[in-house]
Formats: C-alpha cells, structure tokens, sequence
C-alpha cells in the first residue's frame, strides 16, 4: 500500500495533468484561455450530481460531465473566431466567472454551500489511465493531419485560410475538445474531493492551470504536462523542513525565478 | 432607490475600478503585459494607508498619500524585478505575465503573515456629513471618494496631454522602437509609468477601504478582475477608455443590483463585457493594433 499522503499527491498531479493538456490543445492552435476553470466547474457539477443525486454509474457520469463542458466550450469557442490574444485571455476569464457565479446561485447542485456526498470513485489507477489517455490523444492530434491544420492556424491564420483550411472548424473544435477535457479533469477532481463548491473552480484554478502550460513551454504537450508536475509537486517538496509555513511565499517567487531563468518554460523551445 | 441615487452610487464604485484600470492600460501601453499582480499593489497600498491611521493616527489625506507612495515603489520593484529581468531576455510573450501571477501569489502572502487572512476594518477619521441634493443624498466619504478619483482621473489627462515627460510616456506607448531611437529614454519611462500605474492602484485601495470599510489580503483578485474588465471595455491600452470602462461597470453592477439581483452582481459586469467583445471586439476606444496580442 502507498502513504496516503504520497498517493494524494500522485491522484492531484494526474488531474492536473489532465486540466494542463485541456488548455494545451487550444494553445496549440493560438486560443489561449483564463477560463479552464469554469469548465472545470461545469464537468465537476455535472458529474458530480450524476453520481451523488441520480446515482448513474461513473464512467458515465465522468464522460457526461466532459460532454457538458465541451458543448459550453463549443459555444463559448464561436467567438475565438474574432477575439485574439489578450482580449481572448480577458474574456474567457470573464466565462469562468459567470460559471462560478452561476454555480453560486443555482439551488440544484446546492448553490453556496456547495455539492457534498460523492463518492470516491477517483482513485489512483482511474487518474492515470485517463492521464495517459489524454495524453495519448495530444499525441496522436500532434503528429496528424489535423495537427498540422492546427499548428497551421497557430502560425499564421490568413496562409492557413487560403490553403484550404476551415478556421471555423479547427479553432471552434479544439475549443470545444480542450472544455471537454477540461470537464473530465473537473469530473475527476469532484470524484475524490467528494465535495465541491464554487470557491473551488475560482479564477486562482484557471490561472494555476494557465501556469501549468506556459511554466512547462507552450510548444508541446510534454511541457505542459512537466508544468503540471512541476507546480502540484512543488509546493508539497516545499513542505519539508521548516519552510512549511513559507511554502507559497517560495512557491511564488520560484515562479518568477523558473521564468527568469527559462523565459521560454521549462521544456519550451525558442521560437 | 432613485435610478440617478443609484448611478451616483455606480459613479462612486466605477471610479475606483477607473483607477485600478488606468494602471493596467499605462502598464500594457507601454510593454503589452497583462500585469496579474497589479491587484496586489492596490491590496498592499490600502494596507498602508491603513497603517498610517491606525499607527501614527493620520487622516484620509495621509492615508491616501502613503498608499500612493507605498504602491509605487512597490509597483517599480515588480517591474525592475520580476519583468524587466524576463523582458530583456525575450522569452516568450507571457512569461512575464506567469512571473507577475508569482509576485501575485508571494505579496498575498505576505500581506496575510502580516495582517492576518480576516477582513479588517478601515477607520476613517473624518467628520461625516449628508448632504441632500434633490433626490440624492451624498455622504462626505462618498464625496471624497469621488473628488479624489475623478481629480487624479483630470491630473492624469493633463499630465499626458501637456508635460513633456506626459507626451514621452504616450510616445513610448505608440511604439517604444521609434521613440527610443528619438531620444527618450524608454527604460526611465516604463519606471516611470509603473510608479504612476501603481500609486492610482494604491489610492484607489484606500478609497475601496473606505468605502466599504473592509479590506483584506485577498481583495486583490476580485478588484483586479473588475479592473481588466474594465480596460477591456474601454479598449486595451487606452487611458480614457479605462476611466469610461471601469465607471460603465460600477454603474452596471450598482444598477443591477439595485433592479435585477444581487447574488449576480459579479457576473454582470461580463456579461456586458462579452456582448460588447461580440460587438466590437477591440472595446469601446481600442484601436485594430492590440487585438492580435
């Protein structure tokens, strides 16, 4: 049997590579967002009542969670279309405040005080198998046709248009695929937290996520995942020893020292 | 309540969240950094501001001096520390907006050993006066809430409309390239708009504490959200529109309250936000040039 300490760490930083892949993908083909968060939320809710009130079996719950939050992501993908960079930062940040607000208010999943008794079903092997899954998927997008489109539009949308390719397609779906993941890491997180509320899914979630992804290198979907390691790992390392109460202090200057040291990320290729 | 009661009540609120967006806009004027720990230093700067009255007794102006001077020299610090250092090497364009999200996480921090995690009150030491001015009835702290806000709004438009360093700093803004080669220098400039930036923020936390009396080490995520969204709807990288932005939003909270529902008051402003973006995605007075990023 592993330390319960240790297989807690080992279940977050699966989950958390999962949320840093859901942003990887529409970083990788330009549409950044502050907003994994509210998808997050979405999947964590849906599953969550699934299983906890309905009581439907969790691989169906968990798939359901992520297909409610890629259809909010398909739609709150249209306006990639015209919004770009920082604005798109900006107002996907404003998404995953009005997800929060929304959860905040409405009664079904028990508003402010939050959605309790559901069960465990996150455990260690479930984490990584969908982990490596998603992992699996970036990997075999990357090295496909499809990828190609994507790094097309990511490079230079105008070329990418008159080449044949549809905009609206690429940059809509991997919109909608990264929320649909996004919604299985927030299914997995309610499965082990066994109670969510809204605080949880707040804008420090999207930005811890965002930080993911461009701490590890925004080119590839391995940097992304080596961000994840890197910040569930790190603030826990930080609690050997006397720094325990210094730890986020340290955290949060180490963050401003790895991006001084390594302004591309860690694994991030100069470009 | 009087709709004008309430749009006075919107000005009063907006006008701060003006404040903290005109510090956001100067910083991505100049370097096109989304500055994520700019609600920090309005957090640290209220904290000041109320040091000076709980410590050494000062008033509202002592306060409110303190906290600007506090923030600004907080605010160049972020910058000679966390940005510069990243800038100069030219990593990636968001690298210094993760390194601003760790001297975000590390000045919360900080100010809760300091402080505590708990809300304290803001003791104001002012005589109180209402006024009743036909249907609406101003108290002293809302009127100097608004006096100092919309005057230090009116001091900005004069500085950089009329000072010679007011004109380099909009220079440096258009394009910091030509206006170095031109003679200014850009790196006293970008010091120079981190200081000012920062020390509205700090104002602007002492009249937040005022006005709520309350204020606590993690006031700065949600002013700080308020306050991009504000500069998003006014347009990024511009002065005016970030006062017009973050006024439109604390008259569209207040109202909304007022009117619709109160459990909803922080998603209403992004409401209005994405339909403006839907609209018009460069903000109300953004020009084509930032909406690449």
């Amino acid at each position: 049997m592993l330390d319960p300490y240790i297989e807690s760490v080992l279940i977050f930083t699966g989950i958390n590579v999962v949320l840093a892949l859901s942003l990887y993908l529409p970083v990788s083909a330009g549409l950044l967002s502050l907003g994994q968060g509210g998808f997050m939320a979405i999947g964590a809710y849906t599953s969550g009542y699934l299983t906890a009130v309905a009581e439907w079996p969790f691989g169906i719950a968990l798939f359901c969670g992520g297909l409610m939050a890629g259809l909010v992501g398909l739609i709150v993908g249209i306006p990639t279309l015209r919004i770009k960079g920082v604005y798109l930062i900006i107002m996907t940040m404003g998404f995953g405040e009005i997800v929060r607000v929304f959860f905040l208010n409405f009664e079904p999943t028990g508003a402010a005080s939050g959605l309790g008794g559901i069960p465990t079903y996150t455990t260690l092997p479930v984490v990584w198998v969908v982990a490596l899954l998603a992992l699996f998927l970036c990997f075999q997008i990357d090295g496909s046709r499809i990828g190609r489109a994507i790094e097309a539009v990511r490079e230079d949308e105008l070329a990418a248009e008159v080449i044949g390719i549809n905009l609206t397609r690429v940059k809509v779906s991997i919109f909608g695929l990264g929320a649909f993941v996004a919604g299985i890491g927030g299914s997995l997180f309610a499965h082990y937290a066994t109670f969510i509320d809204p605080g949880q899914f707040s804008y420090a979630r999207s930005a811890e996520i965002f930080m993911m992804v461009v701490l590890g290198g925004m080119g590839n979907f391995i940097g992304a995942t080596a961000g994840a390691i890197v910040v569930t790992v790190l603030p826990e390392l930080l609690r050997i020893g006397d720094a325990q109460q210094w730890r986020m202090t340290v955290f949060g200057a180490l963050l401003v020292v790895i991006m001084i040291v390594r302004p591309w990320g860690l694994l991030g290729v100069r470009r | 309540m009087m709709l004008i009661q309430q749009i006075v009540n919107g000005v009063m609120l907006g006008s701060t969240y003006s404040l903290v967006a005109i510090g956001y806009t100067l910083v991505f004027g100049v370097l096109h950094l989304v500055h994520l720990a700019h609600g920090e230093v309005f957090m640290i700067g209220a904290f000041a501001g109320l040091q000076v009255v709980l410590l050494a007794g000062g008033g509202v102006a002592a306060a409110i001096t303190a906290a600007a001077a506090v923030s600004a020299v907080l605010g160049v610090l972020v910058y000679l520390l966390a940005i510069k250092p990243i800038k100069a090497r030219k990593g990636h364009f968001l690298a210094p907006m993760i390194s601003t999200i760790g001297v975000g996480v590390v000045l919360e921090e900080l100010a809760t050993r300091a402080f505590g995690g708990e809300q304290v009150g803001f003791p104001v030491q002012m005589e109180s006066y209402v006024w009743h001015l036909g249907a609406v009835t101003l108290t002293s702290v809302q009127l100097v809430i608004l006096l100092v806000s919309l005057g230090l709004m009116f001091a900005l438009h004069l500085f950089v409309t009329l000072t010679r360093v007011g004109m380099a700093m909009r220079a440096t803004a258009e394009s910091m390239m030509i206006s170095h080669t031109l003679g200014i220098r850009s790196d006293r400039i970008i010091i120079l708009t981190f200081a000012i930036a920062s020390a509205l923020a700090g104002v602007a936390g002492v009249l937040v504490g005022m006005s709520f009396n309350s204020i606590s080490p993690y006031m700065g995520v949600d002013i700080g959200i308020k306050g991009l969204a504000a500069m998003l709807l006014g347009g990024l990288g511009n002065v005016y529109g970030a006062m017009l932005g973050g006024l439109v939003i604390g008259i569209v909270e207040v109202i909304s309250v007022a009117y619709l529902s109160s459990s909803y008051r922080d998603a209403f402003a992004f409401f209005v936000i994405i339909a403006v973006l839907l609209l018009r995605p460069r903000g109300i007075f953004g020009t084509t040039d930032h909406v690449e990023g």
